[in-house]
């Protein structure tokens, strides 16, 4: 993938999430979101370096992952807005989105729960012969989870070819990492007897770089790795925690990762018209995007009991009728 | 035909499936050496890759079957016991039962979760007793309790080629039950109970290895009592499939018989027992001539001392006092029927 294909992944990535940020503060969007800003180089990256029959597990952290592996803009924002047309048909919403058509085994609202769910799934590609990997994306306060773990040995000793893709931006909610993890991560990794390399996932180019390498062992059988991404998220942990004055964080140490903005890390390396052009045209994208899903139905609330089964079965109300 | 224990139907229903579906996998912990039994000999028919001994991770094994199903395999996975359903509820219910509703229909997840030794089985304390049915019914899961041989081999066929997770136990007390199991013997659909004796004064719903006491009962009290009491005709209900269930099934024999007593090896709080009462009360209050009863498992842990397990398992005697209770109030046999009418 191109130095410009990367940073237009990345700007979808960054500008997608500023207009979530708005959206939900607005009420248009319900709930609240857990934006990717400021870790677009590490999953634009590692999705450099898959195709479209790889299969990746995300986190409640997911807009990023979604859009890297190619979703459809416009149905993600009609999902989050619930509308019927959304990728989700508006049973998902921000933490749940997914399409299974991509090898996108959905966001996911509990740490590290995609971990089995993409071990399970590189099974199957050996079984089926092929060599497609599967990438599990997770953040720095996974690697305490025990399901993690209990992955990492298993696609150890059954030789997976799966990539855990640990994005280290320094907390877990407000938790930070050094405080809450004991060792190193990638000497944990390697305990289990696969590859572990830590990048710099503020850079694009590294990430690809990195993550390519370790895709191309997995699929010639080497099995499973490890890829650290030292990032950080220039927001709150979700779009509440502008309001909730945690004070984790000092400004000082926003503003020093704030100057190697993944986005313009790699815009120094096109030329200031090619960026241009490109920042326009996702702009447009995302005007496209907002009004479709604007445009597009909220769902019939006598549909609230529909997909739960894919044998038909439709559950009981919640009263005698 | 053949006449089988249910351990044996069940090992016949999985073998059956994996011939017929290359697709169908076992995962588990001992499942090659088969400390339970229902894969016995398929790890040498069927290859390492179809019978897959798994680490002690059950999390990790449980989320690891979605994986393959969501990419297009149908696992089977072995729990060697109960509690274990513990530790994986969260893969099961939080992420397998949920996904084709959080994916607005994408995606299926036909995953069968088996436990072959469900229950009490005399002596092995707390954490080795549970018979956790309910907590997957309350989540929504397909979930299946057969109480025979048969009812084990058609149920488990569906459950593995349902689309839908599946937990599927098989309860401890019923392992060594026999029964004829037809050569050609089919599926038996989710959520269609079975009436195992037919009466007229009271309907007894049973659940699995329970089935059994209440046909005991049943056949007891068919008879006058020693104080010369009338005989009571009794019905004994198996729904089978506790989750979607046989509400249908359910109504049609309370609406005969007026009086309802469940008997369910689940706690009594919030236990299948406490769901079919509530149910019959709001939408069978018409036809019931008598309160429903229940017979359950005490709301208490399982203590070591065999004595002190029996007294908290629910009992045949409980069941024959709840029953002529029952039946001592309002009319019975002709007089019923004069009364419906």
């Amino acid at each position: 993938m191109s130095a410009a294909d990367l940073y237009r992944t990345m700007r979808t990535i960054r500008r997608f999430e500023e207009q979530i940020v708005t959206l939900v503060n607005a009420n248009e969007i319900a709930g609240v979101t857990h934006e990717y800003i400021g870790q677009e180089a590490v999953a634009t990256g590692v999705c450099a370096a898959l195709r479209d029959d790889d299969v990746i597990t995300s986190t409640h952290r997911g807009h990023g992952h979604v859009i890297a592996k190619g979703a459809d803009v416009p149905r993600m924002m009609a999902e989050l807005l619930g509308r019927t047309t959304g990728l989700n048909r508006a049973r998902g919403g921000s933490m749940h989105i997914a399409d299974v058509s991509l090898g996108i085994y959905g966001a996911n609202g509990i740490v590290a729960a995609g971990a089995p769910i993409a071990a399970g799934a590189a099974w199957a590609g050996l079984q089926a012969g092929s060599d497609r990997v599967a990438v599990c994306f997770f953040g720095d306060g996974a690697v305490n989870q025990g399901v993690l773990h209990e992955t990492m040995n298993m696609a150890g000793i059954w030789r997976l070819p799966v990539l855990f893709v640990c994005e280290n931006n320094g907390y877990a909610v407000s938790f930070a990492q050094e405080q809450a993890t004991a060792g190193s991560l990638v000497e944990r990794a390697a305990a289990y007897g696969m590859a572990a390399v830590r990048v710099d996932g503020m850079d694009v180019e590294a990430v690809r770089d990195a993550a390519g390498a370790l895709v191309a062992a997995a699929r010639a059988g080497g099995g499973p790795a490890f890829l650290e991404c030292e990032t950080y998220r220039f927001v709150g942990h979700h779009t509440a925690e502008a309001t909730m004055g945690l004070g984790y964080r000092s400004d000082e140490e926003i503003a020093r990762w704030r100057e190697r903005d993944p986005l313009l890390v790699e815009a120094a390396r096109l030329d200031a018209a090619a960026v241009a052009e490109i920042d326009a045209s996702v702009e447009e994208l995302l005007e496209r995007a907002l009004a479709f899903a604007r445009e597009s139905p909220r769902p019939e609330v006598s549909s609230a009991r529909d997909y739960v089964y894919a044998s038909g079965l439709v559950p009981r109300e919640g009263v005698a009728v | 035909m053949a006449r089988m224990r249910y351990q044996q139907a069940l090992a016949r229903a999985l073998r059956d499936e994996m011939l017929r579906d290359p697709s169908v996998f076992v995962l588990g912990e001992d499942v090659r050496a088969s400390l339970r039994g229902v894969t016995r000999g398929l790890a040498a028919e069927l290859g390492d890759q179809r019978i897959i001994d798994t680490p002690i991770s059950e999390q990790a094994f449980t989320g690891f079957a979605m994986g393959a199903a969501l990419a297009g395999h149908r696992p089977v996975v072995e729990f060697q016991i109960p509690s274990l359903l513990f530790t994986a509820y969260e893969p099961i219910v939080n992420q397998a039962a949920k996904f084709r509703l959080m994916t607005g229909g994408q995606a299926k997840v036909p995953v069968t979760y088996v436990v072959p030794g469900s229950g009490a089985r005399m002596g092995l304390a707390a954490q080795h007793s549970d018979h956790p049915y309910a907590m997957f019914a309350q989540a929504g899961v397909k979930t299946v309790v057969p109480a025979t041989a048969a009812d084990a081999y058609g149920l488990f066929v569906s459950a593995i080629r349902d689309d839908d997770p599946v937990v599927f136990f098989a309860p401890a007390a019923a392992l060594g039950g026999r029964e004829e199991v037809a050569d050609d013997a089919g599926p038996i659909p989710l959520g269609v109970g079975r009436v195992h004796r037919s009466g007229d004064d009271v309907t007894v719903v049973a659940i699995g290895h329970l089935v059994r006491d209440a046909l005991k009962v049943a056949e007891e009290l068919a008879a006058p009592d020693a104080d010369g009491g009338d005989p009571i005709s009794v019905e004994v209900f198996d729904p089978r499939t506790i989750y979607p269930f046989d509400w249908a099934g359910l109504a049609a024999s309370v609406r005969r018989t007026g009086r309802l007593v469940v008997l369910d090896d689940t706690n009594r709080s919030c236990g299948l027992a406490a769901e079919v009462v509530a149910t019959a009360a709001e939408e069978l209050a018409d036809a019931l001539v008598a309160p429903p009863r229940r017979i359950t498992r005490a709301d208490a842990p399982i203590p070591f001392a065999v004595e002190l397990e029996v007294a908290l398992l629910p009992s045949r005697a409980q069941l024959a006092d709840a029953v002529r209770s029952v039946a001592a109030i309002g009319p019975r046999g002709a007089l019923a029927q004069e009364a419906v009418r």
